[in-house]
Formats: structure tokens, sequence, C-alpha cells
């Protein structure tokens, strides 16, 4: 449904997006990860024909972003960053608005504007001025316009921004729901988000593509790191007992102390990639005769690897 | 068509719906209404006199020099005159929202993402701010109605001088709506829409200090000079000309600076 292929823009000697590669196939959820400033908003511009690219090309639906403008801007819903409406209308009378200059056929319209209401839970609030409505309506009557006239694609720029966390969970449903029929990239810096929301993730940064994949695959490739992390008692000189019996283990790279909290003392062990060491640090320590509380593998999370993925981008 | 009928609608129903539209027409009529009374008081003042001093007059002593008193020289001309600077202050306030408002909450940036081309937004937009502007101008057709119950004044020259403010109308707010799409700052963009339509309006009083070659050229561009013919009930093509000219030059131009603002911002 989208390739983009090279994407580049550059705001004078600021690099915004460079080289920017991936593909969206039809029905999928794509998260677009990142750090603000990272180039999500505007490679969603350019997406959305607001913005033309310095270099590289996207194609929406076969069409090109540049020279096919109207046919793609007939194909996509769009739902800006802060979510700018307009305040004085009536929600009902935006979204007829919204329809005329969607250009939706005039026997097709009322339906249009019925069907998005509907589908965004806007049934009661239909001849409120929009201005006075709870954020969380806002939202909703954003994404109304977004999807009325039924664009193939959605591109919801963070969608979730500034609700309450029960907006949140409804907007996230609201998506998910979506997502089945429609291909949809929304944006984000709240990892959760994504994770529950979508099938796949690209994470960027300063304007870069970092890492594309499912939620699951990019966990599961960052997870060789294997941190393992013990528990004991701190009971005497058992900590100090421990720390050295763990570095004695071959394989241990280091081992890291948290400092003790509650008379429960712990371990971050570091062992060399790709080896699973917990037999080894449980025999040593029953060995020893240390008060072992728990012992697991450290997994990842999003969040983690997120960082990981940004910082690795600095140095 | 419709797409650009619906940014009409809307503009039209936004001028309505708030405070604008009434604010504004009701000080233009009120304005308008106070130069009314005050220069038909003179009037009827200067005509008074002229009676005195044709009854002192022996009969058939040649030419009154109160031959050029009639309604359009003595109420309408100076009437229209004042109702143009008046406009010049009212519409800068009518279009600096046009597009100023839109692009400073995002709006615009939707509209723009929506299969919607510039020019149909932006007529919808100024044709919006010009039926306003007809609205106001409209209403002011009460006073040379009134003239027309106790005396009867030439109407010809009253239709060109009224298509003639409204072709001046044209103008502004063509002038207007160019600003508003250069900035976000709706003051800016209605200081610089008055700035620059003044100076249109005044610019005329600067030929009698330039030489003979350069007052013509001044004369040409003056707002004022080419309104002069419409209120003396002439239309004239380069005058005409003129009007549609300066319109189509600023809507242009405010096409090409949102153009220029999809690759600038």
């Amino acid at each position: 449904m989208i390739q983009v292929e090279n994407l580049t823009k550059r705001y004078g000697a600021t690099i915004a997006v460079t080289n920017l590669d991936f593909r969206v196939e039809k029905g999928e959820v794509l998260g677009f990860l990142g750090p603000n400033g990272a180039g999500k908003t505007t490679t969603m511009k350019m997406l959305t024909c607001y913005l033309p690219p310095t270099a590289g090309t996207a194609k929406v639906c076969g069409f090109d972003i540049l020279d096919q403008s109207m046919e793609v801007r007939k194909r996509i819903g769009y739902l800006p960053e802060r979510n700018p409406l307009y305040e004085d209308m009536t929600v009902h009378g935006y979204l007829d608005f919204v329809a005329h200059v969607k250009g939706v056929r005039p026997s097709a319209r009322r339906g249009a504007v019925d069907r998005a209401i509907e589908r965004c839970g806007l049934e009661q609030v239909p001849r409120r001025t929009i201005g006075k409505l709870s954020k969380g309506y806002q939202q909703r009557v954003g994404i109304a316009q977004a999807t009325l006239n039924d664009p193939e694609i959605l591109i919801l720029d963070e969608p979730t921004l500034g609700l309450d966390p029960k907006q949140i969970i409804e907007i996230r449903q609201l998506i998910r729901d979506l997502g089945g029929e429609k291909t949809v990239i929304l944006s984000s810096h709240i990892l959760p988000e994504v994770s529950q929301v979508c099938n796949r993730v690209i994470i960027i940064n300063h304007g870069e593509l970092v890492a594309a994949d499912t939620p699951e695959n990019l966990r599961s490739r960052l997870t060789t790191s294997s941190v393992v992390r013990v528990a004991l008692r701190d009971a005497g000189d058992a900590l100090a007992r421990a720390k050295r019996a763990i570095a004695e283990i071959d394989g241990v790279i280091a081992a890291r102390e948290i400092p003790p909290a509650h008379g429960i003392g712990a371990f971050r062990v570091e062992c060399a990639p790709e080896r699973d060491l917990r037999e080894e640090i449980a025999r040593a320590l029953v060995a020893g005769g240390l008060p072992l509380l728990e012992l697991y593998r450290e997994e990842l999370s999003l969040e983690e690897i997120f960082l990981q993925l940004v910082t690795e981008e600095v140095s | 068509m419709g797409k650009l009928a619906a940014i009409y609608r809307k503009e039209l129903q936004h001028y309505f719906q708030s405070t604008i539209a009434y604010v504004m027409i009701g000080s233009f009529l009120a304005l308008s209404g106070y130069f009314f009374f005050s220069i038909f008081r003179y009037y009827n003042y200067l005509s008074y006199q002229y009676n005195n001093y044709l009854s002192n007059q022996a009969p058939g002593s040649g030419s009154y020099p109160g031959d050029t008193l009639n309604l359009i020289e003595g109420v309408m001309r100076p009437l229209m005159g004042n109702m143009s600077v008046v406009l010049l202050f009212v519409l800068p306030l009518l279009t600096m929202r046009l597009l100023a408002e839109e692009r400073k909450q995002g709006t615009f940036e939707l509209l723009l993402t929506y299969p919607l081309s510039d020019l149909a937004a932006v007529m919808g937009k100024y044709l919006a701010a010009l039926t306003v502007c007809a609205a106001m101008i409209a209403g002011t057709l009460l006073y040379p109605a009134m003239l027309a119950i106790f005396s009867n004044p030439e109407p010809g020259p009253i239709i060109t001088s009224y298509f003639g403010l409204f072709l001046m109308g044209t103008s502004f707010i063509a002038i207007g709506i160019f600003f508003s799409s250069i900035t976000t700052s709706q003051i800016v963009a209605g200081a610089a829409t008055f700035g620059v339509s003044l100076f249109f309006l005044v610019i005329g009083w600067a030929s009698p200090f330039a030489g003979p070659t350069l007052a013509k050229v001044i004369a040409q561009f003056s707002l004022l000079d080419h309104y002069d013919s419409f209120s003396k009930g002439i239309i004239s093509l380069p005058d005409v000309t003129y009007y549609v000219f300066l319109t189509a030059f600023f809507l242009f131009m405010t096409l090409r600076s949102l153009e220029s603002s999809h690759w600038r911002s």
C-alpha cells in the first residue's frame, strides 16, 4: 500500500529525515516510534502530500506523492499532531463540511457522516460545538474526519497525546478496530501503546531508520545481551560471598550490585553474549550455602530496546 | 465547485455565527450614516444660501456660481469618497483572519491534505469576505434611496459609483487575503493590509510633486484616481481593468505564497 524509497527532507542545513526506506502492506497497523524531533511528523507530512520531500519518493496505493498528489490525498485520512479542528462548528456541521471538501457524492454524504459519527462513538454529541467538547471527544472528532469517506489509509500522528488513561484505552481500541479494514500508520513515543496496537514497528531516530520489525521480534532480537538477575537474603556477609562466587563463574563479565532494600540484596549479572548461565549461577550459590531467593533472565522491555537503539545511534 | 462552495459556506457561517460580520457591518453603516448626515446637512445649508443668492439676483443676469449644485456632486460624491476610506479601515479586519488564523491553528495543514485545490480554498474564502463586503456596501443604498424619495438624483452616477466602490472592495480584500497568507499573525496581516491599501489609496497625492512623466505613472497606481470616473457616472475600461488587475495580482500572489509554504515550512 505504501512504499517509501530513500525519502529525505532537509530544512536548510537541518536534516529532518534521511534515506527512509520502508513498506506498509494492506491491513497492517504500523507504529512509528522515535523520540521527539526524530522526524516522525515530517515523514507523515510528506506521506500526506503536505510537505514535498527534498529527495526520494513515496508511493501511496501506487500513486506518487509528488506527481499524483490529488489521487494520494483522496485515499488518505490524516489526523495531524495537535488535532486541529474548527472549534466554533458543531460536530455534525464540521463532518458535513469535511464530506463536502473531500468530495463525497451528495447522495452518499449523509451516510458517510452518520457512519463516521457512529464508528467514532459520537452519537451523543453531534449537535455540540466542538470547542466545548472534552479532549477525548475532540480526538474522536479528529479521527472521525480522518475516517470520513473510508480512505484506504489512515495516518494518525500521536493519536493519544494529552488524553486521560481511560480515553487512551478507548482511542486505542478504536484504532485496533479500524486496523482490520484499513492500513494504519500511527506515530507515538509511548511504547506500550505501540506494542499493544501495532503489528509492526519502525523506530526512527535523528531522521534515520534504526529498526523495523514486529514488536515481538524486536524484543527477542535484542535480548541476546543475557542479563541474569539474582536476589539473595541480605544476611551477614552473604552478599559479599555471593559476589565472589558469581565472579568466579566462567562466562560472567560483571556482576553489578543493586543496593539492598528490605533485607534483600540483588545482582545484575552480565553474561557473555549468547550464553545462558542460569544453571551455573544457581549451582555456585547453592554450593556456597547462600540464601538464594530469586533467579531469572531479564527480558528487555520495549522501553529498554528503544533506549538501547536510540542511544546506540547517538554514540 | 462543490468544494469551493463548502469553503465559502464555512467562512460565511464563521462571519455570521460569530459577531464579526455584525460588528463590521454595523460600524460601517454607523460611520457612513454619520457621514451621510453631516454631508447632507452641509448640502442643505449650501442650497439654502444658494436660494438666498438667487432671490437677490436680478432675473436674467447670466450664469450662477451654483450651477454645480446637485445631489450627485453635493452629496453622493463626497459620501462615496468617505465610504471608500471607511472601507479601507474595516476590510483589513475582515480579511486578516482568513488564512492566518487557520495556519496558526493548524487547520489549514489538514485542509491542504484533503483532495482540494489551493485555488478552491482561496477563492472560497475570498468570495465569503467579498459577500460580507457587498452586504456592507448594499446597506448604504438606503442613503441614495432616501435622496430619491425627497428629490430626484440621477440614477446613473449612483449605480456606477456603487459599482466602483464594490470594485475597490474586491481589491482591498485581495490585498488582505494575500497578507493573511504570508503570516500566521492576524495583527501583522491586518496592519500590512491596511498599510498597503492606504498606500495605494493616497499614492496619487504625490503626483503634483513629481515630474510630468512620473506623475502620470503615479496617478495610474492610485486607487482614488481610478475611482474618480465611477463617481462621475462613467465606467471606463482602463479603470475597471485597474481594479480587476490589482485583485487578480494579489490573488495570484496568494496562491504562490501558499505553494511556497509547502516547500518552505
